[in-house]
């Protein structure tokens, strides 16, 4: 490294260290009371002089959640819900990537404007209409209200993100596939699709946060059959603003936080490098 | 969102040459159908779920629509523009809107300012310090919005919650006055956000040849001025996505206000105009009135697009 940019660099950079893991350690903070407190005995939670540690850590916060009704059935539905989104928006999205970036044909860009206007959508106002189209349908109480309009609110943002992959696949590399014979059909699944891979990747954490934060549909489509519900209403339950039983609701945060927190440290590399190929294109 | 950018590509839109010249990119080739086969299931699930509910949303806002209506207990009238008026005459409409517009303004300021300045200590620091900060950020953009919100609303518990003994605030309730209300929800919105902002911008410094920053170093530049001549102006695409992209997902903040201020604050102080909607539609059942709000979000949204398709057009982008 260059000597004059490491003299530079060096005074400020203890400061700079510190600063990043006092900031670490606050945005930490949240999450990891959030875990502590499910892990409190009761009389702790309910302490005026809270601790930032436990000595007598217990699992009755969890006994009292999973002892609810069907709480797994709710983790469930939120997992059946969010996998569902997932994939079907990745391959569909990725149909439609192809189609906007490799061929070249009248409307495209309008199609891209519209794609990019969808994304502005605030999803919260068509709860309303939604609500009677999945009425009409009769989906109201069923899986499907959550996981079709998910769907379709993931596509606009998850087709422009896979935008920058497919059009990073060299065109030479599609010329010599059809040289050699293959069939449109495996240069899009045997080809492109293992190439775009990591851009999908980053697409689907998207799409699979925005699955499992959902809150507002849940509350407003699955009414009368809480056994189709998902997550956040089975915290709701412990939540109740004049008595909140918190201990209940850090556990069940924790149980429903988890599976989010995993699955982005796993991808982590990935979504970094994912929007950092996406935005410089 | 990511407008992928930098592309080399004129405008399309004003500069025709490109068209006829054989390009690396986009060209027909076989069946002019084939791309529409591949639109077709992206085509299908946006008319049905998006474009068919925008059109029901407003037609709904046109006519007299309660629970009477939905029941089928009496016929729904048409009312033209009936809800519009007696929504513009409402004092709480605007109350709400003004309050909507000041609240994702603050938030959007909050993120963008938290996300780029720690997406530049970022590349100061060593290895271990920038894991820790990105495991941190990670786990606050991973938490889902219901449990941040209980989680935040616990931390500031007036009976049981660390902050306001740390502060020594007694049994001070930060949901109980409007202001410090909202205070509390955007803490929490910037929480969750500012990590967006953080790793894209920090991934966009990291595609900054280190040439260009090492020239501006060894020219004798201070780090403010290597931020503002030479960082910022080619960050500026990325800067663009995320502020549009902020200021979308904060005008639209919905479960953060409905879970911590129970539903909208006390008597409403703390609505916004998505949880206003949700209220007026499912809690009062006057689904047009509802309806009529979601309308105006969608023009406002629609507003801020077109600022951002322009700004994007500005830069040369290639659609």
């Amino acid at each position: 490294m260059n000597p004059v940019r490491r003299t530079v660099r060096r005074p400020g950079r203890l400061a700079a260290e510190t600063a990043a893991l006092l900031t670490a350690a606050v945005v930490a903070f949240p999450l990891y009371w959030m875990v502590l407190s499910a892990f409190k005995p009761a009389g702790e939670i309910e302490s005026s002089e809270p601790r930032p540690w436990t000595l007598a850590p217990t699992l009755d916060s969890f006994r009292r959640v999973f002892g609810q009704q069907e709480f797994g059935r709710y983790f469930l539905n939120s997992v059946v819900v969010a996998v569902a989104v997932v994939i079907a928006s990745a391959l569909i999205a990725f149909l439609a990537a192809t189609a906007v970036t490799r061929f070249r044909f009248r409307m495209r860009t309008t199609l891209l404007i519209m794609f990019l206007v969808a994304q502005m959508v605030p999803v919260e106002a068509l709860t309303i209409p939604l609500f009677f189209v999945m009425r009409d349908f009769g989906q109201l109480n069923t899986l499907w209200s959550l996981i079709l309009p998910h769907i379709a609110f993931s596509l606009p943002f998850a087709i422009w993100m896979l935008r920058g992959f497919v059009k990073a696949v060299p065109e030479a590399l599609e010329e010599a596939a059809y040289i050699d014979g293959a069939s449109r059909a495996r240069f899009l699944w045997q080809i492109l699709f293992p190439l775009v891979l990591p851009g999908l990747v980053a697409t689907s954490v998207f799409s699979f946060i925005s699955t499992w934060n959902d809150f507002l549909f849940a509350k407003s489509f699955i009414i009368s059959d809480i056994s189709q519900s998902t997550l956040p209403m089975a915290l709701l339950v412990f939540y109740k603003p004049d008595e909140p039983d918190w201990g209940g609701v850090m556990a069940a945060s924790t149980v429903m936080t988890i599976p989010v927190l995993v699955f982005f440290v796993l991808v982590q590399r990935r979504l970094v490098s994912g929007l950092g190929g996406a935005v410089k294109d | 969102m990511t407008a992928p950018t930098g592309s080399a590509d004129l405008d399309r839109g004003r500069v025709r040459v490109v068209r006829g010249v054989p390009r690396s990119s986009p060209r027909p080739r076989g069946g002019s159908g084939t791309p529409w086969l591949y639109l077709a299931p992206a085509l299908v699930v946006l008319g049905g779920l998006l474009a068919y509910p925008i059109y029901q949303l407003g037609l709904i806002s046109l006519f007299h629509y309660t629970q009477a209506q939905v029941s089928g207990g009496e016929p729904t009238t048409f009312e033209g523009f009936g809800n519009y008026a007696e929504l513009f005459a409402d004092e709480r409409f605007w109350q709400v809107l003004l309050a909507t517009v000041l609240f994702a303004a603050a938030c959007v300021v909050c993120t963008l300012a938290v996300g780029c300045a720690l997406a530049v200590l970022l590349t100061r620091v060593r290895a271990v310090p920038r894991l820790a900060l990105m495991l941190a950020a990670l786990g606050a953009w991973a938490t889902p919005a219901v449990t941040g919100s209980t989680v935040w609303l616990f931390l500031f518990d007036p009976d049981f919650g660390p902050v306001n003994r740390v502060l020594g605030l007694g049994d001070h309730s930060w949901t109980y006055g409007r202001l410090s209300a909202f205070f509390l929800v955007l803490l929490e919105v910037v929480w969750c956000s500012f990590p967006f902002v953080m790793v894209t911008v920090y991934a966009g410094i990291r595609a900054v040849p280190s040439e260009v920053l090492e020239a501006a170093a060894l020219d004798g530049a201070s780090q403010w001025r290597i931020w503002r001549s030479v960082l910022a102006p080619m960050l500026r695409p990325i800067l663009v996505v995320v502020t549009i992209q902020s200021v979308i997902w904060d005008f639209k903040v919905f479960t953060q206000i409905y879970v911590m201020t129970n539903g909208g604050g006390i008597a409403g102080q703390n609505l916004v105009l998505n949880v206003y909607a949700y209220q007026q539609a499912f809690a009062s059942s006057q689904y047009s009135l509802g309806a009529a709000i979601g309308v105006v979000m969608l023009l406002i949204l629609l507003t801020v697009t077109l600022v951002y398709l322009r700004l994007l057009r500005r830069q040369g982008e290639e659609l």
